[in-house]
């Protein structure tokens, strides 16, 4: 085994940054001639083995132990680990996901092997790998590089491959057989809920005003709200704002808020973190004002102004009314 | 209840980022360090733990040159008892597994019954200390912890997952538990928080580096490719600008 491919369930489907990483694994494959295989995991096994088989996939190994029926940290290392005993696979892929960010630490310790965690590239050379991920956030890239011995872990943030250039094909599904003790997981898990309460739902908004941490306070968010009104937008945040307790968490949008394509989106004192950005950069217009030149929603606005926003924002509420 | 807290001293968020001449790390010069945000929360889990018990003891762990005692004495001033500082030269080990070595040889004497930590360090971001130095020493492990209960040994933690979803979770301590950001309201240091600090103890711990795992081989100021207008002039000219592009290039009414 080569390249290992674990995939994550999304309401029984394969977990969108999954695919991605499939992308990345068939194309290190075909510059390398190596073969990919992928892994399900736990009660959706079925559903997304059937999914991963019309790829261009070598093996589709599918785990059903009850013990991993529900995802806990401790089932999913010892799965993984057991495979990677048996199959020495060199590369082992994953979307950056929560769920990633969760176990894959884990099995890191338990290997002894890096993690080349949440990377936007990656690439091999003899004997050394190279990840290249976003550090001091967002705002510098950095080249990663490992000389260990395989295999090497890799985690991909979300978009750094397409999944528009997924290769389509036909694998075998296996039965994969692993077994454990029960005592190996050492963590009881509910079932997943939402909070209740307030509903705004952004996912189809066509024009969005949307406030970071730069808005200064609580008693400047009205000026953003009047914008929106003034306009017809929707109104929505980064996670700082909501962690501040100045807006709702429903408003927020980000990897764990919402994910919007509105025709514009207005980023008010919005740094452009990546947590956010994966939320919104499909947005047709990204227009972004923001006191800090440097600051990475810049490299992704269509217009951006450097300035003050408690200065331009009742200047220009006022222009568009 | 005996808790460790990990803290790290980073860059703030307005700080000039100037790669310095090895290609490998900044200039520190011009940066204003300050505690890393998430940690915050962590630190401040670990108070009320220790509060709503009426007893009980934190501890701030923290790896980096001299200069970040001046976070953990700010820690200490919001409370935490008394902290543990290893010592390196320079700042950057861009390198979780030897960190979370270096902090398991430091803290495995101490038999803590919990460590938190935040969820990710604002400059290199792995986010998988807390995780690791758990597994190294034994102990369950959880991530993205929007709140937590104890009880009977054990702590149970409303976990963040995507898309707005949450989950319980339950394990028996002790426990390494990373925290989300926004979990708790981080307390300010008191006047008298902040003198008492002076006089708490910090343990310094050598540092001895072992063989890397991982390194960074360059530091770069990432490519723009998109090609963005930038609106420049007076306040009244870029407001007359963006009611323009607004109205007659976005089209938004």
């Amino acid at each position: 085994m080569d390249i290992l491919v674990v995939l994550e369930d999304s309401n029984g489907k394969i977990h969108r940054l999954g695919l991605e990483a499939i992308v990345g694994a068939q194309k290190l494959a075909s510059s390398h001639n190596l073969s990919v295989s992928a892994l399900a995991i736990g009660s959706s096994a079925d559903d997304l083995s059937s999914e991963a088989a019309q790829y261009n996939i070598d093996r589709v190994l599918k785990v059903k132990n009850d013990l991993v029926s529900m995802y806990s940290s401790d089932g999913y290392t010892e799965v993984i680990r057991q495979i990677i005993k048996r199959e020495s696979p060199k590369y082992i892929f994953f979307g950056h996901t929560y769920q990633v960010r969760d176990f894959v630490p884990k099995l890191s310790a338990k290997l002894m092997k890096p993690f080349l965690a949440d990377s936007v590239a990656f690439e091999v050379g003899g004997d050394s790998a190279i990840s290249t991920k976003q550090m001091y956030n967002a705002k510098l890239l950095s080249d990663v590089i490992t000389t260990q011995e395989p295999p090497y872990l890799v985690s991909f943030q979300s978009a750094a491959f397409n999944s528009d250039n997924i290769q389509s094909g036909s694998a075998q599904i296996e039965d994969y057989d692993i077994s454990f003790d029960q005592s190996i997981i050492k963590t009881k898990s509910e079932e997943p809920f939402k909070e209740s309460g307030e509903e705004l739902d952004l996912t189809s908004a066509d024009l969005i005003v949307s406030v970071g941490r730069g808005i200064g306070k609580e008693e400047n968010i009205p000026l953003a709200k009047d914008l929106a009104e003034t306009i017809g937008a929707d109104l929505s945040s980064s996670r700082p704002v909501v962690d501040s307790g100045w807006l709702p968490s429903v408003h927020q949008v980000g990897s764990s808020g919402q994910s919007v394509a509105p025709k514009m989106y207005l980023a008010l004192g919005i740094s452009g973190a990546i947590q956010h950005v994966v939320g919104m950069k499909g947005s047709k217009n990204i227009v972004a004002i923001n006191k800090d030149p440097d600051a990475p929603i810049f490299e992704l606005a269509d217009y951006g102004v450097v300035g003050d926003l408690l200065e331009i924002l009742p200047k220009l509420t006022e222009a568009l009314k | 209840m005996k808790i460790a807290v990990l803290i790290k001293q980073v860059p703030g968020s307005e700080s000039p980022l100037n790669i310095d001449s090895s290609e490998k790390g900044l200039e520190e010069g011009q940066i204003a360090y300050v505690i890393n945000e998430s940690d915050n929360y962590a630190i401040e889990e670990a108070l009320q733990i220790c509060d709503n018990n009426g007893d009980g003891e934190v501890v701030i762990v923290s790896m980096g040159p001299q200069r970040a005692q001046k976070v953990i004495r700010e820690a200490l001033a919001k409370g935490a008892h008394r902290a543990i500082h290893i010592i390196t030269g320079s700042d950057e080990f861009a390198d979780p597994l030897i960190t979370a070595s270096a902090l398991a040889n430091a803290v495995k004497e101490e038999k803590f019954d919990l460590v938190f930590s935040g969820l990710q360090s604002d400059d290199l971001g792995f986010g998988q200390t807390g995780v690791i130095l758990g597994e190294m020493l034994e102990m369950s492990t959880a991530t993205l912890a929007m709140s937590t209960e104890i009880n009977d040994g054990k702590i149970r933690v409303k976990r963040e997952l995507e898309s707005g979803y949450f989950q319980w979770v339950t394990m028996t301590l002790p426990a390494s538990i990373s925290v989300q950001s926004g979990c708790n309201t981080p307390r300010y240091p008191s006047l008298k928080g902040i003198m008492g600090a002076k006089k708490k103890e910090i343990t310094e711990v050598e540092f001895n580096d072992g063989d890397a795992f991982q390194a960074v081989k360059k530091l770069y100021a990432p490519n723009n490719s998109k090609e963005t207008m930038m609106i420049e002039g007076s306040t009244d000219q870029i407001v007359e600008s963006l009611v323009n592009i607004l109205k007659n290039e976005i089209k938004i009414a």
